[in-house]
C-alpha cells in the first residue's frame, strides 16, 4: 500500500511512537464513533507519540485478510508488540484503554 | 428414493455415500443447513467433503471455512483421501479461509459488526464463482466474542445473507450439553438440521448420523450409522431396504449330499442359514462346507470371522479336506477377519456394507453373530441381524450365520434370539453315550422346504463331512459313535455267521447232489448194460430166425421143385 493510502491522523514527539490502525468498512455511524473516539483518547494521551492509520475495508477490502479482521471495528496495536485488538466504537474508554495497554488518565 | 423429494424444492447432492439416499436427493439448494455434532464425531469431514464433491462430481466451486483448523492441517488430513486440495486451490475452484480467533486478543469496547467477516467471505466467494459454502466449527466464533447480543444478530444476518446469493452451505457446531447445539444455532437455521452422534457403549464407539429437520421434503428420521474410513465419509441407509425383496426358487446344494437330501435338495438362492451350537460341534465346517460347494459354483464369497484369521481357517479347514485358500487365490473367497468388539455393531454394519458393496458377492458367512453378545444387548443384536439380513435378502445373498450356544442353555435357544429371522436352521448338538461325545445335527426349521426330522450323527474326516445313516438300538435311541460301530460291527458278523451256515449248507447239498448223480451214474450204467444185454439177446434171436426162415425157405425150394416139378 503506497503511503498516501494511510491517512495520518496524529503524531507525536518523544519517545517511540505506537503505530494504531483503525479498520472501518464506510462511513457508519460505528466507524465515524470508533474515529472520534480514538481521536479523543490520543489527545488525552499527549505524552505518547502515536501513528495512526485508518483503513476503509469498503475501498480496500484485501487488507483485511492481514490483520484477520472480522470485527468491524477494530483497532490494532501494531507497535509496540505484541500485537493487541480492540474491537467496537471504542465508546467504552476504559476497556479500550486496557486492550491498548494505555494508562488510564485522570481528566 | 428419489420420490422422498418434493419437487418444488430444489436438492444439492453432497455426493456422501448414502447420505444423498436417505436425504432424498442432497442438502436443500441455496439454504444452509446446520450440521451439530460432538467434537469427533465427523463434522469437518462432512462439510469438507460436501465441497470438494461439490468442486470434483458437480462443477460448483466452494469455499470452506474453518474457524479451527488451518488449511495447512486440512490438507494433510484430507489429502489422506484422495482430495487435492492445492490443485482445487490452484484452479480457483476452491478457497481456503481460515479465521483463526483468540478471545485472548480480542477486547471488546463498544459496538461493532462482523462485517470483516462478511467482506472475506464475499471475497472469497467471488474469486472462486463458490456455489457451496462450508462454515466450520462455528461455536469458535460465539466464544471469541463476548457480546452474544451482537453475535446472534450478526449471525442471522450471515445466514440471510447467503441466502440472498442462493449459496447451499453447511454449518457445523459442537452440540451443547442438553440442546442440539451449544448456542442454540438451529434457531436460526431451520430449513435442514443434522446431528451427528458418537456414542460410547460398552467402551466402543459408533456413529451415527440423523437428519433432526428437513423443512419441506420427507427424509429418513432413523439414527443412520455411519463410517468414516479411507473412503471419506459414507452413511448406510440399511432401514431403507425394506422387506419387498424378490425370492429364487433355486435350490443351492450345501456341498455335503446327505445334507441336501435332509432338506430334500438343498436351501433357497437367497434365503439366510443359521448353524448353532456349542462349542467344537462343527459350526465352522459346516460354513467351510458351504462356502467350498457356492465357490464351486463359482460364486463369490464373503466370509466375516469374528474369532479366527482368515490363514487360521484355511489351515483348519485344509485338515478336513477344505481347501479354501484356492478359492481365496481365485478371487472367490474374501475373507475380513476382525474382532467382534473392535467397533459397535452399527460400525460392524456400516463395515458389512461397504464390503457387500465392493466385492458383491452372492454368498455371505457371518462365523459367528454371538461375537457380539459381549458387550451388547440382545435387543440391538437383533435389530443389527435384521438390517443386515434384510441387507442381503434385498440383494438376493445367501446368508450364513453361525451362532454359539452354550452348554447350560436349551439347545433351541440361540443366545441371540435371531432364530426367527432366518430361513433355515441347523442346530449342531453333542451327543453324549456310552461315555463317548459325537456330533449330531439336525434340521430345526426349514421354511418352504420339506426337511428330514432325523438327528443324523455327522463327522468331520479329511474328505469333509459326512453324515452317517441313522441307527436305532432296540428302544430306539440313536446309535452314535462306537456304539454305531458296534452295532454295524455286530450286524456285520452276524451276517458273516449267517453265510457262513449258508456255506456249509450248500456244500453238503453238494455232496449229496454228487452222490446222487454218482448213483444215477451207477444205475444208469446198470440199465444201459442190461439194455445191452437184451439188444443183444434180441439181436441174436432175430438173426437165428432169420436163419430159421432161411433154412425153411431152403427146404421149401427143394420140397418146391419137387411140387413145382408136380406143378408143372
Amino acid at each position: 500500500m503506497n503511503e498516501s493510502d494511510i491517512p495520518h491522523f496524529e503524531e507525536h514527539k518523544d519517545g517511540s511512537a505506537w503505530v494504531l490502525r483503525l479498520y472501518i468498512a464506510g462511513q457508519t455511524p460505528k466507524s465515524l464513533a470508533a474515529i472520534s473516539n480514538l481521536h479523543r483518547i490520543c489527545d488525552e494521551h499527549g505524552e505518547t507519540k502515536f501513528h495512526i492509520e485508518v483503513i476503509d475495508l469498503l475501498e480496500k477490502p484485501q487488507l483485511a485478510e492481514g490483520d484477520k479482521i472480522i470485527a468491524i471495528p477494530t483497532l490494532v496495536r501494531k507497535l509496540p508488540e505484541p500485537i493487541r485488538k480492540v474491537i467496537g466504537d471504542l465508546s467504552d474508554t476504559e476497556k479500550t484503554l486496557v486492550g491498548l495497554q494505555l494508562k488510564p488518565k485522570l481528566v | 428414493m428419489t420420490n422422498l423429494a418434493l419437487p418444488s424444492l430444489e436438492k444439492s447432492a453432497t455426493g456422501i455415500a448414502g447420505f444423498d439416499d436417505i436425504s432424498g436427493g442432497g442438502l436443500p439448494r441455496g439454504r444452509p443447513t446446520l450440521l451439530a455434532g460432538h467434537a469427533g464425531s465427523g463434522k469437518t469431514l462432512f462439510a469438507l467433503e460436501f465441497v470438494l464433491h461439490g468442486i470434483e462430481k458437480f462443477n460448483e466451486p466452494g469455499v470452506f471455512v474453518s474457524f479451527e483448523e488451518t488449511p495447512e492441517e486440512l490438507a494433510v488430513n484430507f489429502g489422506s483421501l484422495g482430495f487435492d486440495l492445492f490443485r482445487h486451490q490452484a484452479e480457483k475452484r476452491l478457497r481456503i479461509l481460515h479465521i483463526n480467533l483468540d478471545p485472548q486478543e480480542l477486547i471488546e469496547a463498544g459496538e461493532y459488526d462482523l462485517d470483516g467477516l462478511f467482506l472475506r467471505l464475499g471475497a472469497a466467494i467471488d474469486a472462486t464463482g463458490a456455489r457451496r459454502i462450508a462454515l466450520d466449527a462455528v461455536e469458535n466464533l460465539f466464544s471469541a466474542f463476548a457480546d452474544l447480543r451482537i453475535l446472534r444478530a450478526e449471525f442471522r444476518r450471515l445466514m440471510d445473507w447467503l441466502k440472498s446469493k442462493g449459496i447451499t452451505a453447511v454449518v457445523t457446531t459442537e452440540r451443547g450439553t442438553d440442546t442440539l447445539t451449544r448456542h442454540g444455532l438451529e434457531e436460526y437455521i431451520a430449513d435442514c438440521v443434522v446431528a451427528l452422534d458418537n456414542r460410547i457403549e460398552g467402551q466402543l464407539a459408533t456413529r451415527r448420523l440423523r437428519i433432526v429437520k428437513y423443512r419441506g421434503s420427507s427424509h429418513g428420521c432413523d439414527e443412520y450409522p455411519f463410517v468414516l474410513d479411507r473412503a471419506g465419509f459414507s452413511v448406510i441407509p440399511i432401514t431403507s431396504a425394506g422387506m419387498a425383496y424378490a425370492v429364487s426358487t433355486e435350490r443351492l446344494s450345501s456341498g455335503c449330499a446327505s445334507l441336501d437330501e435332509m432338506l430334500s435338495g438343498g436351501f433357497f438362492r437367497g434365503s439366510s442359514l443359521l448353524v448353532s451350537g456349542t462349542s467344537g460341534t462343527g459350526k465352522s465346517s459346516i460354513s467351510a462346507q458351504v462356502v467350498d460347494a457356492a465357490c464351486r459354483r463359482g460364486e463369490r464369497c464373503l466370509y466375516i470371522a469374528f474369532e479366527e484369521s482368515a490363514d487360521q481357517i484355511e489351515r483348519n479347514m485344509a485338515s478336513i479336506g477344505f481347501d479354501l485358500a484356492q478359492w481365496r487365490q481365485a478371487g472367490l473367497l474374501r475373507f475380513h477377519a476382525t474382532r467382534a468388539s473392535s467397533n459397535g455393531l452399527e460400525t460392524h454394519l456400516a463395515m458389512l456394507t461397504g464390503l457387500v458393496n465392493e466385492c458383491q458377492p452372492q454368498m455371505v458367512i457371518i462365523d459367528p453373530i454371538t461375537a457380539f453378545n459381549v458387550s451388547t444387548d440382545e435387543e440391538r443384536i437383533k435389530t443389527m441381524l435384521v438390517r443386515a439380513v434384510d441387507l442381503f435378502k434385498s440383494r438376493g445373498i445367501t446368508s450364513l450365520f453361525t451362532a454359539l450356544t452354550y452348554g447350560g442353555d436349551a439347545p433351541e435357544a440361540t443366545s441371540v434370539a435371531i432364530s426367527s429371522l432366518v430361513d433355515v436352521w441347523l442346530l449342531l448338538r453333542n451327543l453324549e453315550s456310552a461315555g463317548e461325545r459325537t456330533r449330531g445335527l439336525y434340521v430345526c426349521k426349514a421354511r418352504g422346504i420339506a426337511h428330514s426330522n432325523q438327528i443324523r450323527e455327522f463327522m468331520l474326516s479329511e474328505t469333509g463331512i459326512r453324515l452317517m445313516d441313522v441307527l436305532l438300538d432296540a428302544e430306539g435311541r440313536i446309535l452314535t459313535g462306537s456304539a454305531r460301530l458296534l452295532r454295524q460291527r455286530l450286524d456285520e458278523n452276524e451276517a458273516q455267521i449267517r453265510s457262513a451256515a449258508a456255506a456249509r449248507r450248500r456244500a453238503k447239498l453238494e455232496d449229496r447232489r454228487r452222490v446222487v448223480e454218482t448213483k444215477i451214474a451207477a444205475i444208469r450204467s446198470e440199465f444201459e448194460e442190461e439194455l445191452h444185454a437184451l439188444s443183444e439177446e434180441l439181436e441174436q434171436e432175430h438173426t437165428s430166425s432169420d436163419q430159421t426162415t432161411r433154412t425153411l425157405a431152403e427146404l421149401a425150394a427143394r420140397r418146391g421143385r419137387t411140387s413145382d416139378g408136380n406143378k408143372s
